[in-house]
């Protein structure tokens, strides 16, 4: 599976370390360290140069002020008072910001164990029940089948399924399940829930497959002649040695969903508050400052649910 | 002197196609196919940045066969234009905008007033723009950032605004419009008169409103106002406990379940409207043809408390001067010249000279869409397709009374850091 593995080097780069040391050994003129800096290097300076320098910006900008029409150079803290406004005189009610953040990471916690469920059997079906290489080969393809049209079209898609007469509805009442058709299907958290686990379920199989496609057959049968039951086998064997792939998807999606604002607008009828909604309405506005801020504390809380789970499972060792 | 211009530019031509990466074969034919245009004169092309609103391709194909400037269309939506001229002002040549959004543009000093004495039809322009009334005479509402406030400004580099006319022109009126609430007739079936309708309980989950704060918050005032709740000083510049007084209304009416959706752009607008998710929400006069034109029933409905208007027109970057200033203000007057404004007449919008769109129009076109006469002749839009069968009647009837129908106009309010931060607040409300 040459995508996944591509996704998985780019998710952790010790793994091509491993490999690379190993070819490094092999060509003698150049000694082994400086191979691997050369080939770590071109990524390391897309990295510097397309991430880390404007990431440096944006903190540098969150702590500038901002008038109409252009940003003021000077330090202020203005982004981050005006973004935490009435979070303490509102008491015991949540301000704006906790509202919208316990929202995006209700959402972001429904998508992440619907995708992980999902995603986690698919892989699990790919991995041991699927012999062929070439099945398992169009059958990850197939994952792929929601990516094959825009994400606004796949979304726009949903409104005659869903919506007030649309197909789910009609159905529905053509079997005299319901009389009034059923409004929480569309425009709802339900359909933003649906909408993304649609969307990212593959980012889930992905990883998960390719730590499944690795355990060693041996071990099942061993479990198996050690008297483990199934169940016994999937817990005590495959999910540990998944685990990497768990987190790695988890990482994607958990990422991907913290910072949505496209899919939560659409299917939320725009009446959802979301992290990345903020931050699109405060650049619109030329409120760059503050829109910076927001991105900030967006980085730093979804930086912290990536170190909870990396304390979870250390990747690095894993691998 | 021809010599070496020709081949410093062939020169240049090269080097630019192989710094791009192309190679071999590509830098070659880039060359050769370039060598004619640098031996005749350099082409006029005027890079002309603007919402989608202004931009067919029709016009730009019958601008180059009137004129021989070639428009490469950067089209962005309207918060996005701000943006780029704030951030990018080198960018692009034209500027297509909306006189709201001077408020931001003119401080920033990135545009370049233009001069009036060089528009042929200056003094033919709407007194809609230049006085504030309809040609008939109406007086015009002028809450909001109204066009006649900003349209000239005191000197050539000057960042304020005059109140009376001088011969610097912040923006050249091309197109306008009044909007109002959209509803289906035939899901309402009852005659509809008052923006207050959008927060009737009755059409519970089935309204909608735009989540452009900007121009959310001029609509949720036009239904405030309605209610009878509050009546505003002026509903385009609103004081902090106006704000709030407003998205409290409307934070009532979103917790109690009174929209089904928000939308944001055109699209969204329509298949709304035309999927029956929404029976009632503020609309723009295309997106309700373009229901209509998908046999579905849908008014743009006038309203006793009046329409929300806005404006849109022509300036340029800073960095333009020269020649391409000059071909700068060839298009403009190309542009006000009738042909560009019968076609934006035909769409339902308005243009900014009326004589000469009169001109390029046909008699029964002009008597629909300007004097709200039923239709004589079935009427079409300007790809041909059928808008309306002949007997229509424009919703809200002619252009005196549409225009001289406006209550209030799309604005920048002085507490703009304020609402954004309150319209945050309703969407997570």
């Amino acid at each position: 599976m040459d995508t996944s593995e591509d996704i998985l080097q780019q998710a952790s780069p010790d793994l091509v370390r491993g490999s690379e040391t190993r070819r490094a050994a092999k060509s003698a003129r150049l000694s082994p360290s400086l191979v691997s800096w050369l080939q770590a290097g071109p990524m390391m300076l897309v990295f510097l140069a397309f991430f880390l320098i404007p990431l440096v910006f944006v903190v540098i900008v969150s702590f500038w002020d901002y008038n109409e029409y252009q940003l003021l150079p000077a330090f202020s803290g203005r982004g981050y008072t005006d973004t935490f406004e009435g979070c303490i005189a509102q008491l015991p009610d949540l301000c704006t910001i906790g509202k919208t953040y316990l929202k995006t990471l209700k959402l972001c916690f429904l998508v992440w164990a619907i995708t992980l469920f999902i995603g986690f059997w698919v892989a699990y079906f790919l991995a041991f029940h699927v012999k062929s290489k070439t099945w398992q080969m169009g059958l990850s393809l197939l994952c792929t089948i929601p990516f094959w049209t825009s994400n606004v079209i796949r979304m726009i898609a949903w409104i005659p399924l869903l919506g007030r007469n649309g197909l789910v509805n009609s159905g529905l009442m053509k079997t005299g399940l319901v009389n009034q058709p059923v409004e929480w299907l569309l425009f709802s958290e339900f359909s933003v829930v649906l909408a993304l686990v649609h969307l990212f379920t593959f980012f889930m199989v992905v990883p998960i497959f390719n730590s499944m496609i690795r355990i060693d057959k041996s071990l099942i049968e061993a479990a198996y002649d050690a008297g483990a039951s199934g169940f016994q086998t999937l817990v005590n064997v495959i999910i540990p040695l998944a685990k990497p792939g768990i987190v790695i998807g988890s990482i994607f999606v958990i990422t991907i969903v913290m910072g949505d604002f496209i899919t939560i607008g659409v299917m939320g009828g725009q009446q959802i508050a979301a992290a990345g909604k903020i931050i699109e309405t405060r650049v619109n506005a030329l409120q760059f400052p503050a829109a910076a801020a927001n991105a900030v504390i967006l980085l730093v809380i979804t930086f912290l649910i990536i170190t909870m789970m990396s304390r979870i499972v250390d990747i690095k060792k894993e691998l | 002197m021809t010599e070496t211009t020709k081949k410093t530019g062939v020169s240049r031509r090269t080097l630019l196609k192989g710094t791009a990466g192309l190679a071999g074969l590509a830098a070659g034919s880039g060359a050769i196919t370039g060598f004619p245009y640098v031996m005749s004169a350099e082409p006029k092309v005027l890079r002309y940045l603007g919402t989608a609103v202004n931009e067919g391709d029709d016009i730009s194909k019958q601008c180059l066969k009137d004129t021989g400037i070639k428009i490469e269309y950067i089209t962005a939506t309207t918060d996005d234009v701000t943006k780029r001229v704030m951030t990018q002002p080198n960018s692009f040549d034209v500027l297509d905008t909306e006189y709201f959004s001077l408020k931001k543009l003119v401080p920033s000093g990135n545009i370049l007033a233009l001069d009036a004495k060089k528009i042929k039809e200056f003094d033919n322009i709407t007194p809609v723009f230049t006085k504030g009334e309809t040609p008939g005479g109406k007086k015009i509402g002028g809450q909001g950032t109204a066009p006649w406030k900003v349209l000239y400004l005191e000197g050539k580099d000057s960042k304020t605004f005059s109140k009376t006319a001088t011969e610097f022109v912040t923006l050249i009126p091309t197109v306008y419009n009044a909007d109002t609430l959209g509803i289906r007739p035939d899901l309402i079936k009852r005659p509809i008169s008052s923006w207050s309708e959008l927060l009737n309980p009755e059409f519970k989950g089935k309204a909608s409103i735009l989540n452009i704060p900007s121009i959310g918050i001029m609509d949720a005032a036009m239904v405030v106002e309605a209610t009878g709740k509050y009546k505003y000083a002026d509903k385009g510049n609103m004081t902090k406990e106006e704000i709030d007084l407003t998205m409290k209304v409307m934070t009532e009416a979103k917790k109690a379940g009174q929209f089904r959706a928000f939308w944001k752009d055109f699209n969204e607008s329509v298949n709304l409207m035309a999927s029956g998710e929404t029976v009632i929400q503020s609309m723009w006069s295309p997106a309700v043809t373009k229901v209509r034109s998908m046999g579905i029933a849908c008014t743009f409905q006038p309203l006793k408390e009046g329409y929300r208007s806005w404006a849109s027109g022509f300036c340029v970057s800073k960095g333009v001067s020269g020649a391409k200033l000059d071909w700068a203000y060839e298009f403009v007057n190309w542009f006000l010249s009738g042909y560009a404004g019968a076609y934006l007449n035909r769409q339902g919008y308005y243009s900014a000279v009326l004589s000469t769109a009169k001109a390029n129009m046909e008699p029964y076109e002009w008597a629909y869409w300007m004097e709200g006469k039923a239709a004589e002749k079935d009427i079409k839009a300007p790809d041909g397709s059928l808008l309306e069968k002949a007997g229509a009647v424009r919703d809200g009837g002619s252009y005196e009374d549409r225009m001289g129908g406006v209550a209030c106009w799309n604005a920048v309010m002085d507490e703009n850091d304020y609402m954004v931060r309150k319209w945050n607040e309703f969407i997570a409300a």
